[in-house]
């Protein structure tokens, strides 16, 4: 793969010199291998990502079966391994259900402002001038909010839903990913090697994929990844305070709303939803930051 | 210096009317004619055109985002649609009240932050390290709000120590300097103060290892200086860095206190927003969002003006 190789020199620079033979990737795995830690929380999140996925074959319960008889069950009641909710749905089965909704409402919007932010961000980066201005000064309006403020804003404006939270969440992470784009990028640009590949008679295209993307994707996909930390805080933010997703759905953010009524009478159970909310952001963070280092990126 | 201020001062026009932009376009975003609330579904059309015209909706975007910015400017910011009062007189006494709670929460962030990453920075790369960075992290990635019920489940429903809601017991909104109000503020300072605390210890970290990583300290070690002294140099090189972040924090929970405010009740901004949002009070949301912003917006221009004061490197 071109991009790899195009990668390698840039990134690994200060890379043990016997290392530096084998190849970029091959030095990342390398040192992922021995990070425990990171190895750990991406297991976690791949474990999330799989009873998310497969949640209709191993939910014990349909997540949507009310039973008014056993309301507010405790953790541990035979059957119900989480006890129930304040419908007598069960939590073991809607917490898997709501990992669909949770993540979904995470992830969505990171991958929709990495393409929109990363590519004002490149395109910036890469022409600069007056481009780079207009995009630049449009963001920093973006910035003079506070994210969770004009989160809420957006939403409150357009009212509940999932598609309005998704998008009120891509606005405010498509500022910080567009001003790390343009950093990388402009750095990237003033290497040596891409000033060389520009004397040859190479298309701004092929610079651009070769060259550019090659070396500016890793930093930028590392920085998104550790955005989805706080994405899923803050679309769970919003679905707690009614304003993502709506009920009887199952999501993290809703359930923690919904059993806020209940704490006097299962704690524990109003509890669970944050747990789960609080294991995801707090992997991706640790997954992040593990990545970062193994990739040797500094941003 | 007084150069530098001017230069930020006027970078800061064309950003505020961004934000005043962002703000007056939120009411034309959202489904439906702001009046819907106002408005039986079968109003005559009369009727619509009047208060349409009372409120200024009939005239062209352009036109009524002038007279809007015109009256925000001289403090007008419109009537609630709800409470048929000004939104200025309901949007001061919350900010007070928000205030009280982000200040309470940047303080206890910034003492738990500075002590557990100037200990971290201080033993950079040892196990104690790599239990205060764990901790940064999980300040960072524990949903405050989800903390803030915990929180409520531990202190005020098992231990009964504390109240769980609210300022006091009386229900009034203006806080007073009585034990009542800083009893019911404990709960709230705490959730709020986990996200800061996080922050300013990955900062504090960061600054002190790097810190101590320099030729200067080498210098201050070779000359027989005491550890103390030592630190008090590292602290003093450290300081400018770390206050830009806490400023930012300040800000930060001022804008974002809206979850913390809703778990607690707690009669600020925050829980103003909530309401403005599902009573659909479009100039009462507009104007909170308006205020907070343009707040958060002085808080960064003071922060950049205190930072080139305290480090003279950073002026351009």
């Amino acid at each position: 793969m071109t991009a790899t190789t195009a990668a390698a020199p840039a990134l690994a620079a200060d890379a043990p010199a016997t290392a530096k033979r084998r190849g970029y990737w091959s030095t990342v795995w390398e040192r992922l291998r021995r990070d425990p830690v990171t190895i750990g929380c991406a297991a976690i999140i791949g474990l999330i990502l799989l009873a998310a996925i497969s949640a209709p074959l191993i939910a014990p319960h349909d997540p949507y079966d009310t039973n008014m008889l056993k309301r507010l069950a405790p953790v541990g009641t035979d059957g119900f391994l989480l006890g129930t909710d304040e419908l007598g749905r069960d939590m073991l089965s809607r917490l898997i259900y709501g990992a669909r909704v949770s993540l979904f409402t995470a992830i969505a919007p990171v991958l929709g402002a990495l393409a929109i932010g990363g590519t004002l961000g490149i395109v910036a980066g890469f022409l600069g001038g007056r481009v780079n201005m207009i995009i630049m000064r449009t963001m920093d309006v973006f910035y003079a909010f506070p994210s969770i403020l004009l989160a809420i804003a957006i939403s409150g404006a357009l009212g509940s839903g999932i598609v309005n939270a998704v998008i009120s969440l891509t606005l405010i992470f498509m500022p910080p990913l567009c001003r790390v784009a343009e950093t990388v990028t402009t750095q990237v640009r003033n290497l040596d090697f891409v000033q060389a590949a520009r004397a040859t008679p190479a298309s701004t295209g092929r610079i651009l994929r070769v060259h550019i993307l090659g070396n500016v994707l890793g930093p930028i996909l590392i920085y998104a990844s550790s955005l989805v930390s706080v994405s899923i805080i803050i679309a769970s933010g919003l679905s707690f305070l009614g304003l993502g997703v709506s009920p009887p759905e199952a999501d993290w953010g809703l359930m923690l709303n919904t059993l806020r009524q209940s704490i006097y009478v299962a704690p524990l159970n109003a509890a669970l939803p944050g747990v789960m909310i609080f294991i995801t952001g707090f992997c991706f963070n640790l997954m992040s930051d593990g990545l970062r280092s193994a990739m040797d990126v500094k941003l | 210096m007084l150069l530098y201020i001017l230069k930020r001062l006027v970078y800061t026009v064309p950003i505020a009317l961004g934000v005043s932009i962002i703000c007056f376009a939120l009411v034309h975003i959202g489904p439906g004619d702001p009046l819907s609330t106002l408005l039986p579904e079968d109003a005559p059309q009369e009727v619509v055109d009047r208060l349409k015209a009372e409120y200024g909706l009939d005239k062209p975007l352009v036109l009524q985002y002038v007279i809007w910015l015109g009256k925000a400017l001289t403090g007008d910011f419109g009537i609630s649609i709800v409470t048929s009062r000004p939104v200025l007189g309901e949007v001061l006494p919350a900010l007070v009240n928000s205030l009280i709670l982000a200040i309470g929460g940047s303080i206890l962030g910034f003492l738990v932050g500075t002590t557990l990453g100037g200990l971290a920075g201080f033993f950079h790369g040892r196990p104690a390290d790599r239990v205060f960075t764990g901790m940064a992290i999980t300040g960072v990635s524990v949903p405050h709000y989800w903390l803030a019920i915990v929180l409520v489940i531990i202190f005020s429903v098992e231990l009964m120590w504390l109240p769980s809601l609210g300022m006091n017991m009386s229900g009034s909104t203006a806080f007073t300097f009585s034990i009542e109000n800083f009893r019911h503020m404990v709960l709230p300072v705490i959730a709020l103060s986990v996200i800061p605390a996080g922050i300013v210890t990955r900062t504090v970290r960061g600054a002190v290892a790097e810190l101590l990583n320099q030729e200067f300290v080498e210098a201050l070690r070779a000359k027989g200086m005491s550890e103390r002294t030592i630190i008090r140099h590292v602290a003093k090189n450290a300081a400018p860095q770390v206050l830009a972040v806490m400023g930012l924090q300040l800000g930060y929970l001022l804008g974002g206190s809206i979850l913390i405010e809703t778990v607690f009740a707690w009669p600020g901004t925050g829980l103003l927003l909530n309401n403005a949002i599902f009573s659909r009070d479009i100039p009462l949301l507009q104007g909170t969002i308006l205020v907070l912003a343009l707040i958060f917006v002085a808080m960064n221009l003071l922060v950049d003006v205190a930072q080139a004061t305290l480090d003279p490197r950073i002026k351009r």
